[in-house]
């Protein structure tokens, strides 16, 4: 509703917003060349200099990253969208190693060896609407730490792959408006003494994946004296099943990760389960290459039709079952 | 007869010489009766001068002497052509079947990764043909491991990589069958298990090429101990020949008498031996030197090619793990890391059988060589295809293309057939190589036995030549 409401007011004030932005930046390039000092009190100003300034100051006083993408709008004929028209097909960064939200099922009775989970339901729902077959998709495996470098080089169009939306990676990268909401948690074997991100961590070994919001989060609390100084954060591993890997091994005495994915760690070994609550709030977004506006308008579109119809099904079919709670697609604000 | 009774104490002569030395007992009762005693040395020098001025005495320094020289050029030969001998056959029975374990270790322990990989890379559960390959692979690993741990020297080095082979082996099977049985329940992490079974496979990997590096190694210092000429041996017997010609040439001149029986046999014995010493090395070197180049060489680039194929067949099935997660920038331009390997691999593989190709002596040899590089042929030009349908869109098509069943031309086709062959050149390369050593080894068969005891006759044959012409002094 609330959604509609936004697309319709777009439609209208388009063409003024746009040139509003034009305006804003000249001004705002205007007074920042000359006195770089006074930016800070210049952008927080009024009206129509509000969204230039939300570019500019993302860096200083980023506080919701998930509220910075760019409102949604059906329009396709910018560059990015027409490159990948002419393709024929989607090329998209994911994951299959995680458990009900990207991964192959060796078990599949189908005879092709097809990717299959939530966030693979997401990707072929984009490429529906954008070519007009589900099917036409490339989808391309891609480590952790890989996320944004396969953005960067124009090896993906796009990343659904399980990736928090953050203020760091907004200076690289583009995100969707957010599409799950999760939190990192702690998980550890049923009978460990580890009672969630607390003091029981100390003297154990944490497991991360490389380049996660959970590993930087760790890094982070750990210097500011939050998580305890004993607790030995060093094993990082390219994607966070390996965690589980590890603490299996016993190589390891806990795995830090999103909730929604220590959920489908905790699916496939009973012996393990979150511990505590979630101690962080974090946003999963579609992340594409920072200029290309038209693609995440045109993707925030898509999600706007997708919360309403096929968020949900997805869900009770792939998270449901693992996440044991029922849930829905998160409130949506744009820049 | 006793040819020579005073021999022990031969101061029968004139002993004018020696007196000065001895103040001593010329003068008996003194204070002390033994002054300071001479060496025995001093002693006998001061015999040997004495010795020398009378025909008998030089006749018996002479024939010590020639005893000596026999006696020396017999053990020096004997010694030499033992150690060549021995390393000779350290090659044949010990260092080459090593070198052959370790690439046979190396071989067997990719084959099983490579067979693990593809096993899960076909989406559902293992093929029957796959898992053999895999048992395979782990079971010739391990025996050959037992093999060359105890055939390595406590405490060497390859002694420590073999140990630490063997440790790692079993951790990586129980990876490999964590990865089986969560891959069965169905659950993605089966595969981050194979991963985890991957990275340390590869490690297991690095240790298993420096073990192939270091036999290899143990095997050329072996050639270069059995193949170098035996110069002090050789010399000494030109030495003892020359003495003995001398002798007799001497004899010659102051009796008149051209032969004397003993010193005929031993110089005709000291002929024996020289020339037994310089054919006998000559062609155990040839023999040798034959199994190098018609033989190691050739096993040593087969063993490359076959690891070469193993590799970018592993490179190949990775490429469709992956899909386009690992690049690589080359010449400026972003590439696909496990396909990239895959062309290096299948570069060095085509030179490495050109390379066989001109080293094969026969076309015995060649013809499974040839049969190796039409197969490659025939597996890159079904790789483009597999290439062309991922490139594509289609997955699928790609996966058929490289791992699917015989009736869709897959490239695994290629590359069995590719390693069938190569196992083929192997076989016969190995066979080559052991008759040539084995040749060469012959050559110096008694060599050193013999020497010791046509010396020893030589040696006696001297003596008693001399101790003749001495016993017409009596």
């Amino acid at each position: 509703m609330k959604a509609r409401r936004v697309r319709a007011a777009l439609k209208g004030w388009g063409g003024v917003g746009a040139m509003a932005v034009v305006l804003a930046l000249t001004a705002v390039f205007a007074l920042v060349l000359p006195l770089t000092q006074s930016r800070g009190d210049g952008s927080t100003g009024i009206g129509g200099q509000g969204v230039a300034s939300g570019t500019q100051t993302k860096a200083e006083e980023c506080t919701d990253p998930q509220d910075q993408s760019l409102a949604p709008s059906a329009d396709e004929t910018g560059k990015t969208i027409q490159d990948i028209r002419d393709r024929g097909y989607l090329l998209v960064g994911v994951d299959q190693n995680s458990y009900r939200w990207g991964y192959r099922d060796p078990n599949s009775d189908s005879k092709t060896i097809e990717l299959e989970g939530f966030d693979i339901d997401l990707a072929h729902a984009i490429a529906g609407e954008i070519l007009g077959d589900r099917n036409a998709i490339r989808f391309r495996a891609i480590p952790t730490n890989e996320r944004i470098p396969a953005i960067e080089d124009g090896r993906v169009d796009m990343v659904v792959r399980t990736m928090t939306i953050s203020c760091d990676r907004l200076k690289e990268v583009a995100f969707s408006s957010p599409y799950f909401e999760t939190g990192q948690q702690v998980l550890a074997p049923k009978t460990s003494d580890v009672k969630g991100y607390d003091a029981t961590l100390a003297n154990k070994k944490i497991c991360t994946a490389d380049g996660s919001t959970a590993w930087e989060t760790l890094d982070a609390d750990k210097k500011s004296g939050k998580l305890v100084a004993s607790a030995d954060i060093k094993t990082t591993v390219p994607n966070q099943l390996d965690c589980l890997v590890r603490l299996q091994l016993g190589e390891v005495d806990a795995v830090v990760t999103d909730g929604a994915l220590a959920a489908s760690q905790a699916a496939q070994d009973p012996t393990v389960e979150l511990k505590g609550e979630p101690f962080t709030t974090e946003y999963y977004g579609v992340a594409m290459k920072k200029d290309a506006e038209d693609l995440v308008r045109r993707v925030n579109q898509v999600l706007v039709d997708y919360r309403e119809n096929g968020w949900q099904q997805s869900y009770d079919k792939w998270l449901k079952p693992t996440i044991k709670k029922p849930a829905g697609p998160p409130p949506v604000k744009y820049q | 007869m006793p040819a020579m009774p005073p021999q022990p104490g031969p101061p029968v002569a004139v002993p004018p010489a020696a007196p000065a030395a001895q103040p001593g007992p010329a003068v008996p009762g003194g204070p002390d009766p033994t002054p300071p005693r001479r060496t025995a040395w001093a002693e006998g020098v001061d015999q040997l001068r004495a010795a020398a001025t009378t025909e008998p005495g030089r006749l018996r320094i002479i024939g010590a002497a020639l005893a000596l020289l026999l006696v020396a050029f017999g053990s020096m030969t004997a010694w030499q052509m033992t150690e060549r001998s021995d390393a000779a056959d350290n090659v044949l029975s010990s260092s080459q079947p090593l070198s052959a374990d370790a690439a046979l270790i190396y071989r067997s322990l990719a084959t099983a990764n490579t067979a693990a990989s593809s096993g899960f890379l076909a989406g559902g559960q293992e093929t029957t043909e796959s898992r053999q390959d895999y048992e395979q692979g782990i079971s010739t690993a391990a025996d050959r491991l037992v093999n060359a741990a105890a055939n390595s020297e406590p405490g060497s080095k390859s002694a420590q990589t073999i140990t630490r082979l063997n440790k790692r082996l079993p951790e990586y099977k129980g990876l490999v069958e964590r990865a089986r049985s969560n891959n069965r329940q169905g659950y993605p992490l089966g595969g981050a298990y194979l991963r985890y079974a991957n990275a340390k496979m590869q490690v297991m990997l690095k240790d298993a090429e420096d073990l192939y590096k270091m036999e290899n190694q143990r095997l050329r210092s072996d050639y270069a101990a059995a193949t170098p000429y035996p110069w002090i041996a050789i010399g000494a017997g030109v030495l003892a020949i020359g003495g003995l010609v001398w002798a007799q040439r001497r004899n010659y001149h102051r009796t008149n008498r051209v032969l004397n029986h003993g010193l005929v046999t031993a110089t005709a014995a000291s002929t024996v031996v020289l020339l037994w010493l310089v054919v006998g090395h000559s062609l155990a070197r040839a023999g040798l030197n034959d199994s190098y180049d018609h033989g190691v060489r050739s096993l040593n680039v087969l063993n490359d090619a076959r690891i070469a194929s193993l590799k970018a067949r592993g490179n190949e099935t990775l490429t469709l793990v992956s899909r386009g997660a690992e690049t690589k920038k080359v010449d400026g331009k972003t590439v696909d890391a496990y396909d990239n390997d895959y062309k290096t691999q299948m570069k060095d593989l085509s030179a490495k059988l050109a390379a066989a190709e001109d080293l094969a002596d026969d076309s015995a040899g060649e013809s499974p060589v040839k049969g190796a590089t039409a197969n490659m042929q025939v597996w890159q030009d079904r790789h483009k295809v597999a290439r062309e349908a991922d490139d594509s869109g289609d997955y699928q098509g790609a996966l058929d293309k490289v791992i699917g069943s015989n009736d869709k031309e897959p490239t695994g086709q290629c590359f069995d057939n590719v390693d069938k062959d190569l196992d083929k050149a192997l076989k016969h390369e190995q066979g080559e190589f052991e008759v040539a050593a084995a040749d060469g080894k012959g050559a110096m068969t008694g060599l050193p036995l013999g020497a010791a005891v046509l010396a020893v006759l030589g040696a006696s044959g001297a003596v008693l030549g001399i101790g003749r012409r001495l016993s017409e002094y009596r």
